[in-house]
């Protein structure tokens, strides 16, 4: 066939597309860098929402701002005392959410270890389940579905882990290997319920994972009330505290609350990276996420598909459960999941679903939550306009062609996150 | 340019930008660079708005018709007349329809439901849409895709009425007869440029040749069948669909190894639903399917294609590729958990990738890379990479649903003599189409479908003439005389 086939090279091949910067080519780095930033590819872009988050937030704090909005009274005639005022409450207020997410100079003088890393100890604290939620709700998204179960999930990972942890007495490290694995478990029954529904009778994710959701919510609620589950003297609905053999370590000793869960967060990022890019069964989970059409009639089973992802997101979840019980808190209370598994389907947006990018993703809202306790405390700024700016986040994120128009970028081409503002037919 | 009164052609192969532009034309997208003249007046168009006030009528390849309004309710949507007090004055609307229609000699009834029409009638009520509008240039995208032989020449008697009225038209396709037969101009665009201009006194092969770049052989070339023993069974295969319409109606045929099987008819005739029983996508209602006399009725799909079937879905971008995957993926989206491809659960990048190159180059993908994804590629390189991956196992049957639809005429020859080599191979071919002249081309037996049943099924070297009036039913009672014959035409 190859003579027949010298007639169809004569024509010259088409020219490659020049928003392809992956395809091979081999301009050189500083080129594909330039043509990353013009036709806007999904790191430059993320960073860019970023940016713009933050702007705005940038204008709501100096709204919200006593100083400033008193100074804006008399605006025209000294206009430069409500700029240097709202620059001193933006100043302040940044200024106080990298010292309580990064680095205080002030607690660091101290010399202690404490006084040095405690601010990053805080946002790892609060990385850890905020990555392995994403993580959750990156690998479903891969998969095509929309965990928005994360709060039930990772309610009945900490159930499961936290009862494990408590009413077991085991020896040093099998206690808490099974208290990580019952955390799993819970989870990933619990996920695995709502992909099971979903195969089965077509149950749409969304609807049941937030009903499972309130199922869980109120479960832990009848628990926490329930004897050999709640703490006595029975007073208040908390439960019982789980055993130090079963707890996560410490990583930078008892006075910093940096635990070993950042290491199954970490270690599970490595493991969802495995299994989408490199295994048999990440292969069929993007392909029936991508085009459950095609993979249907390349004879996969899509149903086994949703089946299984929901049981690995709701895995990853119950980690995240185990990582809030034995290793941020000792009982269970019942805000456990402390608005994480909401907040993890930001991360999974932010992080464009790609474990590299979710852990990152994690570490900054990680660092937001940290930074904004500091924030409110010696500037007064409400915590809640973290979450604005994180909302901001994903709004931007949302709408990459908002973005584009912003800041002059040319060639709209479909990411995954014109992909997830507009995906909820999963 | 396109003159008043003149039924403007423009071709190319797909891809080639034809519905870019008319889109532009339309308002839909905003040109980067050059202008649009109307009478010589420069006009810029935000939005269909703009280009239907500008005299500029669209007929879609799909139509934007809602199916449970009457014609007339669907020609006054968006436009619609009221008397006082805000109802709506439908008689108005209808008397607009008839006028029209007759005038035209469209036969468009105003108080049918659209849903009950015939595709082709359909068509013609997208017309009277943009007539009504005072369309002076009516945009037709790819028309004929849609119709049945008969359709189509109904159709250009239409156009050529509409043209004799002063109305100018568009007519985008790739089809060299459909355009011979009544454009009064030719556009020729290649990648997004016009490479020329010609007049329907051209042959085929200098108007293929100016659409491809080079020269293209417009028969396929094939040898006799020698057929074998029989492969693939079906027996009285009967499909409900979900709405409880019989879809597929008590089909039986057999194909033999080393044979063509073409099943044709017009879109919608219960080919799709055939085709993706016979690979277990569409549950059967009743009936059998025997592979080499094997009941294979229940098997899964993966069981199915595990005993050596391809398969080529019509819907290539929807069925049969994952858009977001690489090719190098693509090519390997079946039998990417076998060996050598996976090795216990890891997949093997290194074979996947050293397979793709291989594919591409056997199968002349054009591409800038193996990691490109699948959806960066135009529909012929699409189908050509289905087909790498079909064609990659050792078949012992081939189903080809549509395999050159969509796809230029420089990849329908590949495409051709690939599927005559699997025949050749001694695989059973089922060849589904609608384009009568590839079922003509490469068929060695035919079966025409008709609303759910072959209706009758006939040796290869019957008469184009003859096979469309069975797609049409069989019971048409006219075919007027245009050029039904003109399938020999292609012949150089």
């Amino acid at each position: 066939m190859s003579e027949d086939h010298a007639t169809a090279q004569d024509s010259s091949p088409i020219p490659a597309p020049p928003e392809t910067p992956t395809g091979g080519s081999r301009a050189s780095l500083g080129i594909r860098m330039l043509d990353a930033v013009r036709y806007g590819n999904t790191a430059v872009l993320t960073l860019l929402a970023l940016l713009v988050a933050m702007a705005v937030g940038a204008v709501l704090i100096a709204v919200a701002d006593a100083d400033t909005r008193t100074a804006a009274q008399y605006f025209f005639s000294a206009p430069m005392d409500t700029l240097g005022a709202a620059a001193r409450a933006i100043g302040g207020g940044y200024a106080a959410l990298f010292q309580g997410a990064v680095y205080n100079p002030a607690t660091a003088s101290k010399g202690t270890l404490a006084g040095v890393l405690g601010p990053i100890s805080e946002t790892l604290v609060n990385a850890t389940p905020l990555i392995l939620g994403g993580l959750s709700v990156g690998l479903a998204f891969r998969a095509g579905l929309f965990n928005i179960g994360g709060q039930g999930q990772i309610i009945m990972g900490a159930i499961f882990a936290g009862y494990v942890g408590f009413a077991w007495h085991l020896p040093l490290v099998l206690h808490l290997i099974a208290g990580i694995i019952a955390g799993i478990v819970g989870g990933a029954l619990w996920g695995g319920l709502a992909g099971f529904l979903k195969a089965r009778t077509g149950a749409h994710e969304v609807i049941t994972t937030i009903m499972l959701n309130y199922i869980a919510f109120n479960f832990l609620a009848f628990l926490l009330g329930l004897k050999g589950f709640q703490r006595p003297p029975y007073g208040q609905a908390i439960s019982n505290v789980v055993d130090t053999n079963a707890q996560l370590p410490p990583l930078l000793g008892n006075g910093l609350r940096v635990h070993a869960g950042l290491f199954v967060a970490l270690l599970a990022a490595l493991g969802v990276w495995w299994l989408l890019s490199r295994s048999t069964l990440g292969f069929q989970l993007r392909a029936v996420g991508a085009n459950q059409f095609a993979a249907r009639t390349a004879g996969m089973s899509v149903e086994r598909s949703y089946t299984v992802v929901m049981l690995l997101a709701g895995g990853l979840s119950g980690l995240a459960g185990v990582s809030q019980i034995l290793g941020t808190n000792s009982a269970i209370t019942q805000d456990i999941d402390a608005g994480i598994g909401f907040d993890a389907i930001t991360v999974a947006l932010l992080g464009r679903a790609t474990p590299g990018g979710t852990v990152l993703a994690g570490l900054l809202f990680g660092a937001l939550r940290a930074g904004g306790v500091q924030m409110q405390s010696s500037t007064g700024i409400p915590i809640d306009l973290v979450q604005v700016i994180q909302s901001l986040i994903v709004l931007f994120i949302a709408a990459p062609a908002l973005i584009r128009s912003i800041f002059h970028l040319s060639a709209a081409r479909g990411g995954i996150g014109q992909q997830l503002a507009k995906g909820w037919n999963g | 340019m396109v003159q008043p009164g003149e039924i403007h052609a423009l071709l190319g192969e797909n891809g080639a930008g034809k519905s870019t532009l008319m889109n532009v034309l339309y308002g839909l997208y905003q040109p980067d660079d050059g202008e649009i003249l109307i009478d010589d007046k420069p006009a810029t168009f935000r939005g269909p708005g703009d280009a239907m006030a500008a005299g500029i009528g669209m007929v879609h390849q799909h139509f934007m018709l809602i199916p449970v309004f009457t014609v007339a309710e669907n020609v006054e949507l968006g436009h619609e007349q009221t008397r006082r007090l805000g109802f709506l004055d439908h008689r108005k609307a209808r008397h607009l329809v008839a006028e029209v229609s007759a005038r035209y000699g469209l036969d468009v009834p105003p108080d049918a439901l659209v849903a009950d029409l015939p595709v082709g009638v359909q068509q013609r009520v997208e017309i009277v849409k943009a007539l009504v509008r005072n369309a002076s240039v009516l945009i037709l995208d790819e028309p004929t895709a849609v119709l049945t032989p008969q359709e189509t020449d109904d159709l250009m008697q239409v156009m050529r009425a509409l043209r004799d009225g002063g109305t100018s038209i568009v007519f985008i396709t790739h089809k060299l007869r459909e355009v011979r037969a009544v454009a009064d101009r030719i556009t020729v665009i290649r990648r997004g440029t016009v490479v020329g201009e010609a007049l329907p006194s051209a042959s085929s092969a200098e108007l293929a040749s100016m659409m491809v770049g080079r020269p293209v052989l417009l028969t396929v070339d094939k040898g006799i069948a020698a057929p074998g023993e029989p492969i693939l069974q079906v027996e009285s295969l009967r499909v409900v669909d979900e709405a409880g319409q019989v879809v597929v109606d008590d089909v039986s045929f057999s194909v033999r190894s080393g044979e063509i099987y073409a099943i044709a008819g017009v879109q919608g005739n219960g080919q799709t639903e055939l085709t993706e029983s016979l690979i277990g996508l569409t549950r059967l209602t009743s009936g059998r399917v025997r592979i080499d006399g094997d009941d294979v009725t229940d098997e899964s799909i993966d069981e199915i294609l595990a005993r050596g079937v391809g398969y080529v879905p019509e819907d290539r971008s929807h069925d049969g590729l994952v858009g977001g995957f690489t090719i190098a993926e693509n090519l390997v989206l079946d039998i990417f958990d076998q060996a050598p491809f996976a090795k216990g659960m890891n997949l093997d990048l290194k074979v996947i990738d050293d397979n793709a190159e291989h594919r591409v180059q056997e199968f002349d993908i054009r591409t800038s890379s193996i990691r490109a994804n699948a959806s960066t590629l135009s529909g012929g390189n699409q189908q050509k990479l289905v087909l790498a991956r079909e064609l990659s196992r050792p078949l012992r049957i081939l189903v080809v649903a549509q395999p050159t639809r969509g796809v230029d005429v420089g990849s329908q020859e590949f495409v051709h003599r690939r599927i005559i080599e699997e025949r050749d191979n001694g695989a059973a071919v089922v060849l589904i189409s609608s384009e009568l002249d590839e079922v003509l081309g490469l068929a060695d037996r035919i079966a025409v479908m008709f609303r759910g049943r072959v209706i009758g099924e006939v040796p290869a070297g019957t008469s184009a003439e003859k096979i469309g009036l069975l797609m049409a039913g069989a019971n048409v009672e006219s075919t007027r005389d245009g050029p039904a014959a003109a399938t020999q035409e292609d012949a150089p």
